[in-house]
């Protein structure tokens, strides 16, 4: 519980990160509400040379109507998420969902752009990105891009991103009306989800997965089951079809199949209610 | 005065804390301290062939790097660690130093300790030290313990420690199994617990600047004995030891302990004179601090064509862990003469094998042993109940001791004599509490529904054993110390009131409840009251806080020294006013001459008077204060019903807890609101048994949950709103017809909880399901596979 010794360093502002990152490459790491690094630095199990503190910067934290999406700052943290207006009347699931990220201490700090970039499977921000289709923007030394979210989580707590590169600005579709549902299976009220699922009915539906594999993840399987006309329990039935999830002392990996399935029955049922 | 005794009060010592003043040992900053850093062993079990230290000695801020051996032939202890509780003449007891020699027998055993200027430097240090492995066959449960192809410790031939039976009438008991209608089986696996308290240990050891004296600031519940053990262990005559604890942040049987870190703090102070510290981290404490439970059972019911039971067979197979702590192999006879619980059984056996493994100790964790038995005894209840076709209540009812009416002195099976007990009122206001009629309605509707959520209701009607100890009782199970507990009580010349305990706090609010007693009893102010505790300089004799014992032995005391006080002053009143002693009256702090009104003198003009000892009786030493040294003439038994209701998601397993209550006797009440939190706290600890907690190891005895993220401490947010009630059944062991209740909450509720969830799945054909009952194990059991 007592991390390595570590330089520190506070940018104030996008480009003063990015210019941190390319010089210290990838000794350095970015440090934006600290609550998924700074736990793995105690443990040791992350030695970053160099943090690029990130986290008091100004800008790049607030909520925006851009017309068809809302523009979300990678440094907003989940409790402005889980108040936003804006959010309940556009995109209610991520208000939602933001509101069952760990307690009240970890969503005062803890940020979206953080919660994504740290990409961890069993995270419930990324399963309602993937569900929205939303876009994320990064932006490095040759400039800004846009990733899909669909593209964003490439491997076990991998994104994306480049080593020099940083998340700016999360776009989410405006979906009022549409239905939504997200299931969290836990056991305590400030824990991971043992497995979880995130539901948008908007026309088609898309279903995503949490804890189910390496990476956050669509529920391909099961979207192509109820969106090619078959019945909830079709879709239930493919729901960790394609997933490969995690054996430990929460669950096996059967017992995990049978929760997403369950979980998929529940959240179309709320969905599509 | 108005009485104040049986009245809430909020409690004195929480302003402080909940306003963050208290200070916890790692508040407490001395100039030159050293940082201990702990290199602790990665495997459970290996060979130490050899240690170099050389890149740590040589790293930025470290003062030294010492090895077991070097330790050892620094001279810094003259025995190993002390096991107080040698339970057989033939107990096996590896020697146990606080750092390794020459081989580890649980993973973060000490290897070495670095010594180095700040806490950081100390960690950074610690890993710098190159330790030659070479790893042997690890036993990592007790089954594999019991197997016997590997041992854990290589100095010793086999794995098992001790053997230690109780059977009163073997050929009764061979009866009574012989002669039965029914007989039901149960086989219970008591998990190891971490006990997680909210402060982790810590110790401070600070050398007088001359004399060769040591102050250790330790987070214990036990200063006193802590001394007497330190002396024993290091060859520091208990005159130079000097021990405090301060704020305690919670201890729960964890901090009873004499700890290798508490050794090494203050030997390597004693020799350096310098202070030296160290503050266990979360991760550490799932291996540097002692885990409860840890236990095989096997219970056996015999009963006649009623129900009624004729006999008791009980075999625990006990995990010491690596070594015998102060406790270690105790806790299983606390729990031994309980497995027969509130009932009438003619005929009980009970025997216990310790067995060493390769994991951290086991030793006394909240309840300590009863809350295994009552486990035991009241999951073998609800079976015996399905056996004989039964309800849960009227399977109790029917074989309550005394027949549930009340009784005084009643000898037991299991060689006992409870206090007192009244057992059936107690069931009868839980099952009205919790509508249990009303439950068992809703259960059918929901069964006959098919609905996915099916409700359980589980009963525990439990009884412990607290009080700890007459002190001929210890002689008699072999436990190396008494039982009685120190007070003193003592007027001061302002009339304020000074009272100091032996019995020592770590969250129970002592000083409430303290103040409150000699409040009544002297008829003064309860915030007049000051009570002073936890230092071995100001508190110089006491036995400490543990098994339930403060009130109903250190707390008597307390009231027993105000008699001795009210005795003196009234010597001094009756001289004072010319009158006899005999004819004075006592009452709400006044003495007055009888059919003499107005004739009256207030208790505090007296401990003036005694103060300045111009007028006191021929011979009387001038002061008003006393002290008395208590031994209880028995244990005390509270009791109580505990009813658990759950709701069992049937399609994930998931179990929620929807209601709890819980009618607990702990005889007479000081303060309501602290018995009210007792209870809550501890319900909430056994429910962690039953649904969350457990430390699980690999086969190479790796802890696989050693975080508070994947070891699960439930909150608040897990738990239903506590519905809690009273009976009351003064115990006949002490004067305040007191009982005690800091455990009782968990000895009611693991039972409680893996009944309600049993019973919710009897349909299922689920009859057992092993703790913690996580939703895969649940889920795992509805289906019909392995629970
Ligand atoms: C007790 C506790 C409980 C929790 N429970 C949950 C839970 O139930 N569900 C859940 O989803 N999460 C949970 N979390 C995690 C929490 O949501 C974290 O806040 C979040 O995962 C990371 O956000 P952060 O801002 O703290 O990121 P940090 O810890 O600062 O960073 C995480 C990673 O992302 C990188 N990073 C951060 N910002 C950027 C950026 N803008 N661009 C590029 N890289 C970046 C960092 O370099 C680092 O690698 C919990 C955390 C704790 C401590």
């Amino acid at each position: 519980m007592i991390p390595a010794a570590f330089d520190y360093v506070e940018a104030e502002s996008v480009d003063a990160a990015i210019a941190a990152l390319t010089e210290h490459g990838d000794e350095a790491k970015l440090m934006a509400g600290g609550h998924s690094l700074i736990p793995l630095m105690k443990f040791r199990l992350a030695t970053p040379g160099v943090i690029v503190d990130i986290g008091r910067m100004e800008g790049l934290n607030s909520i925006d109507d851009r017309g068809d999406h809302i523009a979300i700052g990678a440094l907003t943290r989940h409790m402005s998420v889980e108040t936003s207006e804006l959010l309940g009347a556009e995109a209610p699931l991520l208000k939602h969902v933001a509101s069952q990220v760990g307690d009240p201490s970890v969503r005062h700090r803890g940020t979206i752009g953080g919660s994504l970039a740290h990409g961890d499977p069993a995270s419930d921000l990324p399963a309602a990105i993937l569900a929205l289709g939303a876009t994320l923007v990064a932006k490095g030394p040759g400039g800004e891009r846009e990733i899909a979210a669909t593209d964003f989580f490439t491997g076990f707590l991998e994104t994306a991103l480049a080593d020099d590169e940083m998340l700016t600005e999360i776009r989410v579709p405006k979906m009022a009306g549409a239905g939504w549902s997200y299931q969290k299976f836990n056991r305590r009220a400030q824990d991971w989800a043992i497995v979880g699922v995130a539901a948008v009915s908007n026309g088609s539906t898309s279903l995503s997965l949490v804890n189910m594999g390496p990476t956050p993840m669509r529920a391909s399987a099961a979207e192509a089951a109820i969106n090619g006309g078959g019945s909830i329990d079709d879709a239930a039935a493919a729901a960790a079809d394609g997933a490969s999830p995690p054996d430990d002392l929460n669950g096996d990996a059967a017992y995990r199949t049978h929760l997403a399935s369950v979980l998929v029955r529940r959240a179309l049922t709320e969905a599509q209610g | 005065m108005t009485a104040v005794v049986g009245t809430p009060r909020l409690r004195k010592e929480d302003p402080k804390l909940l306003t963050g003043e208290g200070k916890y040992v790692d508040d407490i900053q001395v100039a030159g301290q050293l940082w201990m850093g702990m290199v602790r062993s990665p495997y459970a079990h290996a060979r130490i062939n050899s240690i170099d230290t050389s890149a740590a000695e040589a790293a930025d801020g470290v003062a030294g790097v010492y090895t077991g051996p070097q330790l050892a032939e620094m001279g810094l202890w003259i025995a190993p660690l002390p096991c107080a509780w040698p339970v057989t003449d033939d107990m096996v007891n590896p020697e146990h130093y606080p750092t390794a020699m020459d081989e580890v027998h649980h993973v973060g055993e000490i290897v070495a300790v670095v010594l180095a200027d700040s806490r950081y430097g100390a960690a950074d240090a610690a890993e710098l030290v190159d330790v030659d492995y070479e790893p042997l066959d690890a036993v990592a449960s007790i089954a594999a313990a019991r197997d016997g192809s590997a041992t854990a410790h290589s100095a010793h031939e086999t794995n098992k420690a001790y053997h230690w039976p109780l059977i009163p009438d073997p050929d009764a008991l061979e009866a009574a199994f012989a002669n039965a209608t029914h007989t039901v089986t149960g086989e219970f696996v008591q998990q190891r617990l971490i006990p997680a308290a909210m402060e982790p240990r810590g110790v401070l050891a600070v050398p007088s600047p001359m004399g060769g004296d040591v102050t250790l600031y330790s987070s214990t519940q036990v200063p006193h004995i802590l001394k007497v053990m330190i002396a024993a262990t290091t060859g520091i005559s208990e005159a130079k030891l000097r021990i405090v604890a301060p704020a305690v942040g919670g201890g729960f049987g964890a901090k009873l302990n004499v700890n290798p870190d508490e050794i090494l703090a203050v030997t390597l102070a004693n020799k350096l004179g310098r202070a030296v510290r160290w503050t266990e981290t979360r991760s550490e404490a799932a291996f540097s601090t002692h885990q409860g439970r840890g236990q095989l059972q096997k219970i056996e019911l015999a009963a006649d064509a009623d129900g009624k039971i004729t006999g008791c067979r009980v075999h625990v197979d006990a995990d010491m862990g690596a070594y015998m702590m102060l406790i270690t192999p105790g806790v299983p006879l606390l729990g031994s003469f309980l497995y027969t619980g509130v009932y009438d059984v003619p005929a009980f056996g009970f025997t216990c094998d310790g067995y060493f493994t390769n994991l951290t100790p086991t030793d006394a964790y909240r309840g300590a042993g009863r809350p295994e038995a009552s486990y035991a005894i009241e999951r073998a209840m609800d079976l015996l109940a399905l056996e004989v076709g039964v309800g849960p209540d009227e399977i109790r009812r029917r074989n309550y001791l005394g027949g549930g009416d009340h009784f005084t002195d009643m000898e037991t099976a299991s060689t006992l004599v409870f206090d007192s007990g009244h057992y059936s009122p107690n069931l009868d206001a839980a099952l009205e509490m919790s509508d249990y009629a009303g439950l068992r309605a809703e259960q059918q509707r929901r069964r006959d529904a098919g609905d996915a959520k099916q409700l359980g209701i589980g009963l525990c009607t439990y009884v412990e054993i607290c009080g700890l100890a007459p002190s001929r009782a210890l002689a008699g199970l072999n436990y190396g110390a008494g039982g009685w507990e120190h007070a003193m009580v003592r007027f001061l010349p302002t009339g304020k009131v000074e009272v100091v305990s032996g019995s020592t706090p770590h969250g129970q609010g002592h000083e409430t409840s303290w103040s409150m007693i000699v409040a009544d009893k002297l008829g003064i102010d309860p915030d007049d009251v000051t009570v002073l505790h936890s230092d071995t300089a100001i508190s110089p004799l006491g036995l400490d806080t543990y098994g339930s014992r403060s009130l109903s032995v250190g707390g008597v005391a307390i009231s027993m020294a105000c008699d001795k006080v009210i005795d003196k002053a009234k010597q001094i009143a009756a001289h004072q006013m010319e009158a006899n002693p005999d004819d004075l009256d006592f009452a709400g702090g006044t003495f007055s001459v009888k059919g003499q009104p107005g004739a009256e003198l207030p208790i505090q003009a007296i401990a003036f008077g005694a103060f300045t000892a111009h007028d006191l009786p021929d011979g009387m030493e001038p002061n008003l204060q006393e002290q008395v040294t208590f031994d209880p003439p028995n244990f005390a038994f509270p009791f109580g019903t505990h009813v658990a209701v759950t709701e069992v998601d049937t399609e994930t397993g998931e179990v929620e807890l929807i209601d709890y209550i819980a009618i607990d006797d702990c005889g007479n009440q000081i303060n309501p609101l602290i018995v009210e939190g007792q209870v809550h706290g501890g319900i909430v600890q056994g429910v962690a048994q039953a649904l969350y907690e457990g430390a699980s190891y690999d086969d190479a005895g790796n802890c696989r949950n050693p975080s508070l993220m994947d070891y699960l401490v439930p909150s608040a947010m897990e738990m239903p709103n506590i519905k809690t009630g009273f009976t009351t059944t003064p115990s006949t062991s002490n004067p305040l017809g007191v009982k005690g209740v800091g455990e009782a909450g968990t000895i009611g509720s693991a039972a409680a909880v893996v009944n309600a969830i049993c019973d919710a799945l009897s349909p299922y054909g689920v009859t057992d399901l092993e703790m913690p009952a996580t939703p895969q194990r649940v889920w795992n059991a509805i289906n019909g596979g392995a629970s």
